[in-house]
């Protein structure tokens, strides 16, 4: 099958985005107070990496950071053909009355961000989670929005959005794949 | 790690290739977080019904299965059969039938006879995880030996690996040696020639008779079980007199390295394999291989459920 690639956004364009999404945080949160920092992975965590760095720059502050694998919550486990391999997720901190800002790189059924709220409450009882996301591309099968998102790109089923960055792609860009 | 597990069942070591065996640890690694959370508890075998098939008593291995299939939410079920009521051959087949009957998911057999989980695994759908097999293998204990090992060492490829006992008698030898020697560890097995396996050297392992001169070099030390019953066989004099030439003493482990890791796969016989000294010194990781038993056991688990929905499609779509 042959695949159609173009670029929605470029290196420059998923900094910029982040950077914008990172004081929409700070202004949420009114400063770093009891915020805590969680990427799904595998992108997200490297995102949430770079948001709470840039959070450090800004306001000289560490915020305490973790990452989700949440392959174990996700809801097709029992109906997929493979068993998907699971990484660690770590959360070396207490998470109880936290604002906890949830990251994944692409916001599609809403699935996803499902099971990383279910494995958070394993966790403990924040006070409030807020998810930000580089690409929100639409098609909801869940009552879920993100609350920060980089850019918006309304997509059609036979479409699909690629994420890459640096940390394993080679770069930062996102791509809109037809296919 | 691209490799996909595909094994409805896990049997033995033997049958695993070295990339099989790693992609356990590694997924053992991630469920060892889930025990130290505030709530440790996935939903990943949620709806799945696992039953304990017990044909030989078992304490710790029964009761660690146990907590690894509620970390995993699976539904359990424990059954515990004396063997001396019923006839091998006969029963397990009965019994296999029955368990099928029931609807379940994955069963962990432990029998005295070896190769019982192998004619189970023919026998049902269901996933088979060997909890031991008479004389044959014990691979949930190979793997989290092979795990502890890898935790505290960073590698096994290369290490120096004594076991020491029982070796002839021992599942737990026997699937330690299959582990280790696929992932690169040089193996020697000490102990009294009557308890040593005749042609052991084909498996890639050495053999010495000289504990003192065997651990000088050593990474780890495996010490095994005895069963004192043995000792009517006549296998050896008498407990006092291997306790002297094979117990592990602080005087003997005083000339091996300093960072040898001391393992037991329990329960230990205080005094014979090992002094109270050594069993609770800092050389001692025995505690902490319980701990990884859980983490390697959900690991176990929750991969042969995976590869047995791959088979159920590979049915479904047969049918179609």
């Amino acid at each position: 099958m042959s695949e159609q690639l173009s670029e929605i956004l470029d290196e420059a364009g998923v900094g910029r985005a982040l950077i914008r999404m990172t004081h929409e945080v700070l202004e949420h949160n009114k400063g770093t107070e009891n915020l805590v920092v969680v990427g799904i992975k595998t992108r997200g965590e490297f995102l949430a990496k770079r948001l709470a760095a840039t959070i450090e720059k800004l306001e000289g502050v560490k915020v305490p950071l973790g990452s989700l694998d949440i392959t174990l919550h996700r809801d097709d486990l029992s109906k997929r053909a493979d068993v998907p391999n699971v990484q660690t997720t770590e959360i070396p901190f207490a998470i109880d009355d936290k604002t906890v800002v949830l990251i994944d790189d692409v916001l599609f059924s809403g699935r996803s961000t499902r099971a990383a709220l279910n494995e958070l409450n394993d966790f403990g009882r924040p006070s409030e989670i807020l998810l930000a996301v580089l690409v929100d591309r639409g098609h909801r099968e869940l009552p879920i929005r993100a609350d920060f998102v980089g850019k918006n790109i309304p997509t059609r089923k036979n479409e699909s959005i690629r994420v890459h960055v640096k940390e394993v792609d080679e770069e930062d860009s996102v791509l809109l794949v037809k296919k | 790690m691209s490799l996909k597990w595909t094994k409805k069942d896990l049997l033995s070591l033997q049958d695993l290739s070295k990339e099989e065996i790693e992609l356990i640890l590694e997924t053992a690694q991630s469920f060892k977080e889930v025990s130290t959370r505030a709530i440790k508890k996935v939903p990943a075998l949620r709806g799945k019904t696992v039953v304990n098939l017990f044909f030989e008593p078992s304490t710790r291995t029964r009761n660690s299965f146990e907590v690894a299939e509620k970390r995993l939410s699976a539904d359990m079920m424990n059954v515990a059969i004396q063997q001396s009521s019923v006839k091998k051959g006969e029963s397990l087949i009965d019994t296999a039938k029955n368990v099928e009957a029931l609807k379940v998911d994955i069963v962990v057999v432990r029998h005295s006879a070896s190769g019982s989980p192998n004619l189970l695994a023919r026998n049902l759908k269901a996933s088979v995880i060997n909890a031991g097999d008479g004389s044959h293998e014990h691979p949930t204990q190979g793997l989290l030996d092979l795990y502890t090992i890898l935790e505290k060492k960073g590698k096994i490829k290369g290490l120096n690996v004594v076991i020491v006992g029982d070796v002839a008698h021992s599942r737990v030898a026997r699937s330690n040696i299959w582990g280790l020697t696929k992932l690169g560890a040089n193996v020697t097995i000490v102990g009294p020639q009557t308890l040593i396996p005749s042609q052991v050297e084909e498996l890639g392992v050495s053999i010495s008779n000289n504990l003192e001169e065997a651990i000088e070099k050593a990474d780890v030390i495996e010490m095994l079980r005895l069963q004192k019953e043995r000792q009517e066989d006549n296998l050896f004099p008498t407990i006092r007199e291997y306790g002297m030439l094979f117990g592990l003493t602080q005087e003997k482990l005083n000339k091996a390295k300093p960072d040898v890791l001391v393992m037991h796969p329990g329960p230990i016989n205080r005094g014979i394999e090992m002094t109270s000294e050594v069993a609770d010194g800092k050389n001692s990781v025995i505690l902490e291989q319980v701990t990884n038993g859980i983490a390697v056991r959900m690991a176990v688990l929750y991969l042969v459920s995976g590869a047995q929905v791959l088979e159920n499609d590979e049915q479904k779509s047969a049918v179609k």
